[in-house]
């Protein structure tokens, strides 16, 4: 525990001292919040409108028109993100020997993988943190629920938490971090665009499965402030395979 | 201590070691020795756990390191070729770090930090950065690094590579000191510093032990023909015949070098036979005959030339440069197998020194 708290905190370090990963940050929290602006802008223009045609609009809430399209778009902005934050977590222990230590410690590859993992997420979960500043700003303006804020922002935690293990798991495949970024971009990219394929495909046998296989289809009931267990056991066990994954990969490296 | 045996690695189809054993007993200092590509390094990426022999087994402190990694490698402390140094982080982290996944205690922590600081001279440097130290510095904390858990093996990869002369020999004193309570592997393409403290080295060419003696033995084993090197002030062919005729002298070669004994002066390489010590009879002739004798000495074959024995074929010898122009490098040794045990001359000391 103490082996696995020390790469924990090394890695944690050489994050957050790491232009890199400054910059990745920056670049969500501006991209987000550009997007988050212009969405509440063009909702107020909306809701203007329709109060100017004196409507009813019982349905109209905050929540619904504001909160929940910005963080979905979050999810869009971490598909672009995430490879960059990972890509030198194994890659660059390779290309600067500094493996070697690792791999001649008295460490085990579990404690490795976990180590700096959990350092990756530490810094996704302060970063998706840094983004609660969206409802904040509107709760200042009006009434939001915040169940559905919870449960969309335990969602994208999950999200990420998926995310972030395919990442190390490209990382663990080379020692290039330009390859590394790469791989995971294609990845995520792939598992993001299967739901498309399954709305598709609907009226096959295929589809269903597809469409459950989607990230976004689960990442959608967490948005409208749905906690289902099977959502949670899916990108809890995604987020374990690829885990796995790199635990073998590197397992295996050695034996070459 | 370490015990390997028949240990090989193949990459595909390149071999890189092939079937190496050797025993290393508790306290001793080993070297490597090979040039570039031998597999010392593989060698040793394999005794520390890096990297997984093809075949063959690895002991050390009676665990094998297939069955029971994490124990051997508590044991080792390695420094790698290549030094595993993170840049962003101080020498003080660094070293606080390798000490956590090495094992030490949050309690040992300090006082190991302490010590490994203070045994590699880093006192000066440990709040700077790793990616601003020289290359002296950074390969320092490498050897603090391997030293930090106090391990009972240490494996050093050209501890001294990168070091000014001031440096490489503190470290070969701090390696001295080790010795004893320490088991040291160290491999070196530096010849003099195996000398200097290795107790035994084990010779490696193309993946396969050439040899495994002490630096002294191996030196005289290797030592195929002796030579005398005479200068003379005033040198004339009258000497030179008589020294040709001198029982035990094989031949006399006039050296085309510019001497440091003046005009005219000559310095004359005399071959002879194996175990014939012809110095007292060179003398009296060259005295006798009034040559003005200024120097003679017996040039016993160093261990670079041992090396370049070993390790280069008998048809590769003859284009292989000289090196630094040492005239017994020019001979033509016998082909005789290398490692075959005879006790003759003298070992290193009298190396080329003036008499």
């Amino acid at each position: 525990m103490s082996k696995l708290l020390a790469i924990f905190s090394r890695e944690w370090r050489s994050l957050i001292v790491s232009p890199v990963a400054a910059v990745t940050v920056a670049m969500f929290l501006l991209v987000s919040g550009y997007l988050f602006y212009t969405i509440a802008i063009a909702a107020s223009v909306q809701t203007r409108m329709m109060l100017r045609m004196q409507q009813m609009m019982p349905q109209l809430n905050i929540n619904n028109v504001v909160l929940t399209p910005a963080l979905r778009n979050l999810s869009v902005i971490l598909l672009l993100i995430v490879p960059i934050l990972t890509m030198r977590l194994l890659s660059e222990e390779k290309k600067q020997k500094t493996s070697e230590l690792l791999l001649t410690s008295p460490v085990t590859v579990t404690q490795i993988v976990l180590g700096k993992y959990c350092a990756v997420l530490a810094l996704y979960g302060v970063m998706l943190g840094l983004t609660l500043y969206m409802p904040l700003l509107l709760s200042w303006f009006g009434a939001i629920s915040w169940w559905p804020v919870l449960s969309s922002y335990l969602g994208l935690f999950l999200v990420g938490a998926v995310f972030l293990s395919v990442g190390l798991l490209a990382s663990s495949l080379t020692e290039n971090q330009m390859v590394a970024a790469i791989t995971s971009f294609s990845l995520l990219l792939v598992m993001w665009l299967v739901g498309w394929a399954g709305a598709a495909t609907a009226d096959s046998q295929l589809g269903p499965l597809l469409a459950y296989l989607s990230i976004l289809q689960h990442l959608n009931n967490f948005l409208q402030g749905l906690i289902d267990t099977k959502d949670i056991v899916y990108l809890l066990g995604l987020a374990a395979i690829g885990l796995f994954l790199t635990h073998r990969v590197l397992e295996s490296q050695r034996w070459r | 201590m370490i015990e390997a045996d028949l240990l090989t690695k193949r990459y595909g189809s390149l071999t890189a070691i092939e079937q190496v054993t050797f025993r290393v007993e508790d306290g001793e200092v080993l070297a490597f020795l090979g040039p570039n590509g031998a597999g010392k390094t593989t060698t040793m990426r394999i005794l520390t756990g890096s990297l997984p022999a093809t075949s063959g087994r690895v002991r050390v402190a009676g665990y094998d390191i297939d069955e029971s990694p994490l124990e051997v490698k508590r044991r080792i402390g390695y420094l790698p070729e290549t030094l595993p140094l993170y840049p962003e982080m101080t020498v003080t982290e660094y070293l606080r770090y390798v000490a956590r996944i090495k094992g030490v205690s949050r309690s040992g922590l300090r006082q190991a930090v302490g010590q490994a600081l203070e045994r590699c001279a880093l006192g000066q440097v440990r709040g700077r950065l790793i990616g601003n130290l020289s290359r002296g510095y950074r390969q320092r904390v490498g050897l603090a690094q391997a030293l930090i858990h106090d391990p009972p093996v240490l494996v050093l990869d050209e501890p001294t590579g990168g070091l000014d002369p001031k440096q490489i020999i503190e470290i070969r004193e701090l390696i001295k000191t080790l010795a004893g309570a320490h088991t040291v592997i160290l491999s070196t393409h530096i010849l003099p510093e195996a000398t200097a403290i290795c107790q035994r080295v084990i010779i490696i060419h193309k993946g396969r032990v050439v040899a495994v003696d002490t630096p002294e033995r191996l030196a005289a084993q290797l030592r195929g023909a002796e030579q005398v090197k005479v200068a003379l002030r005033r040198p004339t062919d009258a000497v030179r015949h008589a020294l040709a005729t001198l029982p035990g002298v094989l031949k006399v070669t006039p050296q085309e070098t510019v001497t440091a004994h003046g005009e005219g002066a000559a310095v004359w390489l005399i071959d002879c036979e194996r175990g014939q010590d012809v110095r007292e009879a060179v003398a009296s002739l060259v005295v006798n005959a009034n040559g003005g004798l200024v120097e003679l000495s017996a040039v016993a074959m160093s261990l670079e030339e041992v090396f370049l024995q070993l390790t280069t074929d008998a048809s590769d010898r003859a284009g292989a440069p000289a090196p630094d122009g040492h005239p017994a490098s020019s001979l033509a040794l016998p082909s005789e197998p290398p490692v075959e045990p005879r006790s003759s001359g003298a070992g290193m000391t009298d190396a080329g020194g003036a008499a």
